[in-house]
């Protein structure tokens, strides 16, 4: 049996490393568009401000991008070094898009990558910004390939187990792309990065309009961000990801952890707005209830009901037991006894081998489990409901917030008045952490959720591990932890320094400290 | 379209033209990396050689990402063992090739003499450990790696970080680190002009010669030292992927079965041997015209995928052999993808190569000029 301080290792090294990479992807996500936008205001009049704007910001982009591209590496190499037992169940499917990310996504994000920062001389105004926006389409697409990839370990369709290969094989694509889950994420991920890039643009224009500094460049960012921040957050709420919980048993259970609904309650089902999931009692305590909420939200409907995890718990140990039939007919086929009576057996039962195969945690044989394991497994086959609970309400609540600012942001950028509101400006600044937050938040909802599975319904998370030795993958863990805090200060250290230089940084001469060279030079001579 | 088995045998030739690939466009930035230090003897100059692949690196590097997805998708069973199996050696890999893009980025944005010499050690570091540790590592796959797999085919791998160091994978590794160098060299020598481009030529001669020698070396001793592995039973090409179902014998000489039965595959080793001598004689020149310096990057373009194919066709139907358990060793008829996923995947493949090269060529040819000192100079602000 696999050891379980071997899986929580490689749980949280990909954690850390998922998470890490996650907070510099959606920042790209969102100032590539934002850049495509200054830049086509640039093209279309010809005034410079608008060219310095996409440089400036630029400038920070690349600075974000750099420690994207090297982080994102990580992931690549992640599945085969930590999770080779997943790579060998699932590559046939799971990897083909990930393959497709790199032909179709990566090279084109890549390559005009080099053209958007070193191009400006060497292309004419249009093709550069054609270059521009392919870097953003390629940036996007790279996410659409992900969340396809992603879309199908939560909803794991267009495959089947392959008895002889032992894995997951490819029957439908189109199936796999057009995946529900898919669909949905992929719109809630991209808006959710536009949303990121807004708020910073946002964020710090408002610094340098307090500070009273190059007022003009820093309201047409502002102007920008708060345009493109409004459509984004409106659209990461009403296009939420909540519809994608209909489809499939994993979603089911993770909407019903979200809203610690214990008890299957009659339709249209009350939203719980805080409480205290107990999961030892499979209770929720202190609920504050808001009637009819959940119904509306999870079915879009009003007489649809919301199984609660007792229910869906329970459905799951006949599918246990099933799973360990299916596993029964496996060993025989695997040991070469390929009858046509073990086939079909085992072809009836195979839907529930991945059930079968959550008795490994307790059991090598599986076919041999006590009552008492088969027990334990049941209960191992929903999350622990407070972390992704309050996870949710996080997202949420940093997700409201953030709808107020940028209503008044626009509101108020649209009036002309927005100078003459500091405690906006200011409420701005200090809101510049709230999409990590709840991009962060949100990425545990989706993947926590999904617990205990790493392929829903397929493979267990347990299971999925390489067998490498605990102190192998602690040492990884650590040197990743390091390593990824030194990158973090190094960024962090350049982000503050041109963030709070602003549009100086440019060398054009235009800007507030090339204005006043005997007060700032030493601070110019140091940066380019 | 094409059945299983010309499905499997096109997939062998992609992932080499993967690699291959990857060699020639990022290790080209690594070979550049690596020369650094020893080209560039002040800031400016490391800026011209920087800027050479400023814009270029992080299309190049998309490469690797792409030959390492490729492997997950079109051959999921060696990219989850070799991955886990060389578990430190790839984690080395890794964290080196995060100082690249940084140091790319990061590196002018700063004008402080420690930050950025900081910077060249990093890049340095970045370019030339990747190199070393795949060139390791294919040494490794020719002589055999301990694996083995269970009855639900989970892979156990039994050798340690330091058992993947012997004579002969070392040589493989300078052999690699060799290769990235000479390709290296030969873009400098196009790319820029005075000091520079002559020491990158007169390095580029030096490990021309030796990457000539270390490789006809290495081919002795795949010959004469390291055991070849062959499959006794007989492959059903066309069968689903079962790499536990067959039997596998070693001995001597084995891996030059294929070059003795199709005499005509010397060709490629030969081209491994006699290009870098080819690049060494043409960077020798003096005041070489823009042929020459072209002649002599395709060189050393062609000597790394002779080098390439070389270990790939000697070890051919095997991608990676099984020390400890030899009959479960990996063919590329009995490890790769289904059918469907490898046939939709060459449909992307067809698809988006042409337009992929015919962007980057764009791109390389819109950013072509020699990257002077002056050049930089002027461009103080903006250049890498």
């Amino acid at each position: 049996m696999i050891s379980e301080t071997l899986v929580e290792l490689s749980r949280w090294q990909f954690a850390v490393t998922a998470l890490f990479h996650f907070l510099f992807v959606p920042l790209t996500l969102g100032l590539t568009w934002i850049l495509f936008i200054m830049e086509s205001v640039y093209v279309m009049t010809g005034r410079e401000i608008y060219r310095d704007m996409t440089k400036f910001w630029g400038k920070l982009f690349g600075i974000n991008f750099a420690i994207g591209v090297a982080t994102g590496l990580t992931m690549e190499f992640e599945f085969g070094t930590n999770w080779s037992y997943y790579s060998h169940y699932v590559g046939d499917v799971f990897g083909a898009p990930l393959a497709i990310e790199g032909l179709m996504a990566f090279f084109l994000e890549s390559t005009f990558v080099g053209m958007f920062f070193l191009g400006w001389d060497r292309l004419s105004k249009r093709q550069h910004l054609i270059g521009t926006f392919l870097m953003a389409l390629g940036t996007n697409l790279s996410a659409l390939w992900i969340l396809i990839a992603n879309g199908w370990m939560q909803n794991p369709i267009g495959s089947e187990f392959n008895y002889m290969t032992m894995r997951m094989e490819l029957v439908s694509f189109s199936e796999i792309i057009f995946n529900p889950v898919a669909q949905v994420k992929f719109i809630h991920t991209v808006a959710g990065g536009y949303v990121a890039g807004s708020m910073f643009v946002l964020s710090i224009s408002s610094y340098y309009l307090l500070k009273g500094r190059d007022v003009a460049f820093a309201k047409r960012s502002f102007s920008v961000a708060a345009g493109f921040g409004l459509a984004a957050i409106l659209s990461v709420i009403l296009l939420g990801d909540e519809s994608g919980y209909e489809v499939g048993e994993v979603q089911r259970v993770k909407l019903a952890a979200i809203e610690a609904e214990y008890h299957t309650e009659p339709a249209p089902a009350a939203f719980t707005l805080v409480g205290l999931p107990d999961d030892e009692a499979m209770e929720t305590r202190y609920a504050v209830k808001i009637p009819y909420a959940l119904g509306i939200i999870a079915t879009r409907s009003l007489d649809e009901e919301v199984i609660g995890l007792r229910d869906l718990q329970k459905a799951h140990e006949p599918r246990i037991r099933n799973g360990m039939i299916a596993y029964e007919y496996l060993t025989k086929l695997r040991n070469g006894e390929e009858t046509p009576e073990n086939i079909a057996r085992f072809n009836e039962t195979k839907h529930d081998l991945g059930y079968g195969l959550l008795l490994k945690r307790y059991t090598n044989n599986v076919v041999d489990a006590t009552e008492e394991q088969i027990q334990q497994a049941v209960k191992d086959s929903i999350p622990p409901v407070a972390p992704v609970f309050w996870a949710f309400r996080v997202m949420v609540g940093c997700g409201v917030v953030m709808l107020i600012l940028f209503v008044l942001a626009f509101y108020f950028n649209a009036r002309r008045e927005i100078e003459s509101k500091p405690w906006l400006l200011k409420s701005l600044f200090f809101a510049l952490p709230l999409p990590w937050i709840a991009i962060e938040t949100g990425w545990f909802v989706a993947e926590f959720g999904r617990q205990p599975w790493a392929i829903s319904e397929v493979l267990p998370t347990f299971l999925s591990t390489s067998d490498l030795a605990v102190g192998d993958v602690l040492f990884s863990l650590i040197a990743f932890i390091v390593v990824y805090t030194i990158l973090f200060i190094i960024e962090m250290y350049l982000m503050v320094k041109f963030a709070r230089l602003g549009p100086s940084s440019l060398h054009t001469g235009r800007y507030h400290f090339e204005k006043t060279p005997e007060l700032t030079s030493g601070l110019r001579s140091q940066n380019s | 379209m094409f059945d299983y088995e010309t499905l499997k045998f096109i997939w062998w030739g992609l992932i080499g033209f993967l690699f291959i690939g990857f060699a020639v466009t990022d290790g080209m930035d690594m070979g550049v990396g690596g020369l650094l230090p020893f080209v560039a003897k002040k800031d400016v100059e490391s800026r011209v050689v920087i800027n050479t692949v400023g814009a270029h690196w992080d299309g190049n590097q998309v490469w690797l990402i792409t030959a390492g997805a490729s492997l997950f998708a079109a051959w999921p069973l060696v990219y989850a063992t070799a991955f886990s199996g060389f578990y430190f050696a790839m984690m080395l890999t890794l964290f080196s090739l995060f100082l690249r893009p940084l140091a790319f980025d990061y590196r002018s944005k700063i004008e402080s003499e420690k930050w950025r010499t900081n910077w060249d050690k990093a890049l340095f570091v970045g370019s030339m450990v990747p190199p070393l540790v795949f060139g390791v590592a294919f040494g490794n796959l020719l002589q055999g790696v301990p694996f083995g797999f269970d009855s639900l085919m989970r892979v156990t791998y039994t050798g340690s970080f330091f058992a993947l160091f012997t004579p002969f994978t070392l040589l493989t590794g300078v052999i690699s680190v060799c290769m990235m160098l000479l390709h290296g060299s030969t873009w400098l020598v196009l790319r820029t002009d005075a000091d520079v481009a002559q020491r990158s030529a007169n390095i580029g001669r030096i490990v021309a010669v030796v990457l000539a020698i270390t490789f006809a070396l290495a081919g002795v001793m795949v010959w004469q030292s390291v055991d070849g592995y062959s499959v006794v039973t007989t492959i059903d090409t066309m069968g689903q992927a079962q790499p536990t179902t067959k039997e596998v014998s070693t001995g001597s000489g084995v891996w030059l079965t294929n070059f003795a039965e199709n005499p005509i595959l010397w060709l490629v080793p030969l081209t491994g041997v006699f290009m870098p001598l080819v690049a060494a004689f043409l960077l020798g020149i003096k005041n070489k015209n823009t042929s020459v310096k072209t002649t002599a990057l395709l060189a050393s373009s062609l000597t790394i995928a002779g080098v390439i194919l070389t270990a790939g066709i000697a070890m051919f139907p095997f991608v990676m052999p099984s020390s400890s358990q030899p009959n479960h060793s990996l063919l590329m008829w009995d490890t790769v993808s289904s059918e469907g996923t490898l046939g939709l995947m060459l449909m992307v493949v067809a698809v988006f190569t042409p337009i992929i090269l015919g962007y980057t060529f764009w791109c390389y040819r819109k950013m072509w000029r020699t990257v002077t000192i002056e050049e930089i100079e002027q461009n103080n602000h903006t250049a890498y």
